[in-house]
């Protein structure tokens, strides 16, 4: 059972079980909605964005351990980074959760992610990927202010 | 096998281990341990006897059908043709004209929409579906209704997961011009009561479309009985291949009924002024249809009569009923769908805890089931769920593949608490 371990590690049990900055954010600048067409699975995320720096953010919605427990960690991770630097570490965690299970990780992105590397695991669960992304692309449409609602597929 | 107080015994003459020895893809392991497969509703396992046919069909009598003169095209075309009387048989058509085959159920529902539909539907005509729909007999009455200016209404279902007849009747008004609706819920599990829907619909001269894609698997379907205009229903369910489908339509609203898709085939003279149209049901088959899948349907359809609905239908009730109480009794879990008439689904939900993790940590298990909302949104929209784990059984499902998903729900429960 470790490959199961991998996926649902206690650090992300933990962020499902207690999701961070969960709930509205009333003084939010922007806002994008995500939805995720295999599952059924919708979140909101909301930016409080000043001087081009995240200084609050909040999500709502439904859905499954891993993506809660994604955007929980994320939300921790990016409050307090630039526009440009949350960017960043979009490509990073994208990078990660997209590398083929039997090619490396790409150390630069893996040192970047940090803590968010307790998600690495979903590379195991091809069919799970899109939901520790959905958020990370829900934050990404936030920030360009993206019309449409940010989707996985 | 281990003895289960099983509500009722299958019949000793169904012998359920040699049913499995038919089907190869039942014998692996996945993640190290035996394959339960429940998954039924999404497609069933194919017997021997249809990946036989299919490789026959290629390795000897490969060539296109209807056209021409050498041996192998004559081979073909009488294997395909004999096919389509095995469809006829099995659904107890008139005639083999009624048989249309198609790429799936999607495929023979959007057929009727595009040519009856733009044929036959009128601005403020009405077209009647249920709540229990899944996508492919929604959208194409959707689009349909876009195209034509008809409206789309929708009788609504209880909390169990049955038509509400009462609405129903109501809402079957003379502007109803076409009743859609499902023989059985793929995400409920509910088995509609059709000749009843059908006899109603009759009687304010409304044409009516049963999709029969769960119930052509589990139970003998006789379109004379139940007298509906179209039934369609798909192969992949009833352990044929994938990519092949049936259209049965009444003969005379056939005949009536303008073209689907235009081509070879479907025609009998061409000119570039004008074209005349085959007889049925090649008026509705432009092109090369798909032979080898057409015939290995026949395969199965074969394979399943030799068992025989009788005794698959009462396997599948007992195992069911066993389900059913044995799901029943885990801590948290509720079923969705709990109508009395229903058939091999068993839909639920364990307090918070997401179905799409259910189906991950059951599958380390080698338990394969389904969640999501099982293509049929608008249901999980009635019962304020974002998706459901689902079960669902064929003729070689066990007691002891019961018995195998609830250990592995005691997993999801030790792990997501």
């Amino acid at each position: 059972m470790q490959d199961l371990n991998d996926l649902y590690q206690e650090v992300i049990l933990d962020h499902n079980r207690r999701p961070r900055n969960f709930g509205p954010l009333p003084d939010a600048t922007q806002s994008a909605k995500g939805h995720n067409p295999l599952c059924g699975d919708r979140l909101t995320l909301s930016l409080k964005v000043e001087a081009d720096r995240i200084t609050g953010i909040s999500f709502e919605g439904s859905g499954c351990a891993i993506s809660k427990s994604s955007a929980s960690l994320m939300t921790d991770a990016v409050k307090g980074m630039t526009l440009d630097e949350a960017i960043t570490l979009f490509d990073r965690f994208h990078l990660m959760v997209t590398t083929p299970i039997d090619e490396p990780i790409d150390k630069d992105a893996e040192a970047a992610v940090g803590k968010l590397a307790v998600l690495a695991g979903v590379r195991e669960f091809p069919a799970r990927v899109k939901c520790a992304s959905l958020p990370w692309h829900t934050l990404k449409a936030a920030i360009t202010n993206a019309p449409e609602p940010a989707k996985t597929e | 096998m281990r003895i289960h107080p099983a509500p009722a015994a299958p019949p000793a003459i169904f012998d359920v281990a040699a049913i499995r020895a038919l089907f190869p893809a039942l014998q692996q392991q996945v993640h190290g341990k035996p394959l339960v497969y429940l998954d039924n509703a999404a497609t069933t396992q194919k017997p021997q006897a249809v990946i036989d046919a299919l490789v026959s069909y290629y390795a000897h009598d490969n060539a296109n059908v209807h056209r021409g003169v050498h041996a192998l095209s004559e081979r073909a075309t009488a294997a395909f043709e004999s096919a389509r009387k095995t469809v006829q048989r099995f659904v107890n058509a008139r005639s083999d004209r009624e048989i249309v085959f198609t790429r799936n159920a999607t495929e023979s529902i959007n057929l009727v929409a595009r040519a009856w539909g733009d044929w036959q539907l009128n601005a403020g005509d009405e077209v009647l579906i249920t709540a229990m729909e899944h996508h492919s007999n929604i959208v194409p009455w959707q689009m349909a209704c876009a195209r034509t200016g008809a409206i789309l209404r929708v009788a609504p279902i209880d909390d169990y997961g049955d038509v509400v007849m009462d609405e129903f009747a109501r809402m079957l008004t003379p502007k109803t011009r076409m009743l859609a609706v499902t023989h059985m819920s793929n995400a409920l599990g509910t088995i509609n009561p059709v000749g009843d829907m059908v006899k109603m619909a009759r009687s304010v001269g409304a044409t009516v479309l049963i999709d029969g894609s769960q119930a052509a698997y589990h139970q003998a379907v006789d379109v004379q009985a139940l007298d509906p205009d179209f039934y369609v229903f798909t192969g992949h369910k009833v352990y044929g291949p994938t990519g092949i489908g049936v259209l049965y339509g009444r003969e005379s609203v056939l005949q009536a009924m303008p073209p689907f898709l235009g081509g070879g085939d479907m025609i009998s003279s061409v000119t570039f002024e004008k074209s005349e149209w085959n007889e049925l049901p090649y008026k509705f088959e432009a092109g090369t249809p798909n032979i080898a899948d057409a015939i290995a349907l026949g395969a199965a359809l074969d394979f399943v009569q030799s068992i025989g609905f009788d005794a698959i239908g009462a396997h599948e009730s007992a195992v069911l009923a066993y389900a059913t109480a044995q799901l029943s009794a885990v801590p948290g879990l509720k079923i969705i769908g709990t109508a009395k008439h229903k058939a091999s689904v068993v839909s639920f939900v364990i307090d918070d805890i997401h179905p799409h993790d259910i189906g991950t940590i059951v599958d380390r298990e080698g338990v394969a089931i389904r969640t999501g909302h099982h293509c049929a949104q608008p249901v999980m929209d009635r019962y304020g769920i974002p998706a459901t784990a689902r079960a669902s059984l064929a003729m070689y499902n066990t007691t002891d593949d019961v018995d195998a998903l609830v250990g592995a729900l005691a997993r999801v429960r030790q792990l997501l608490g």
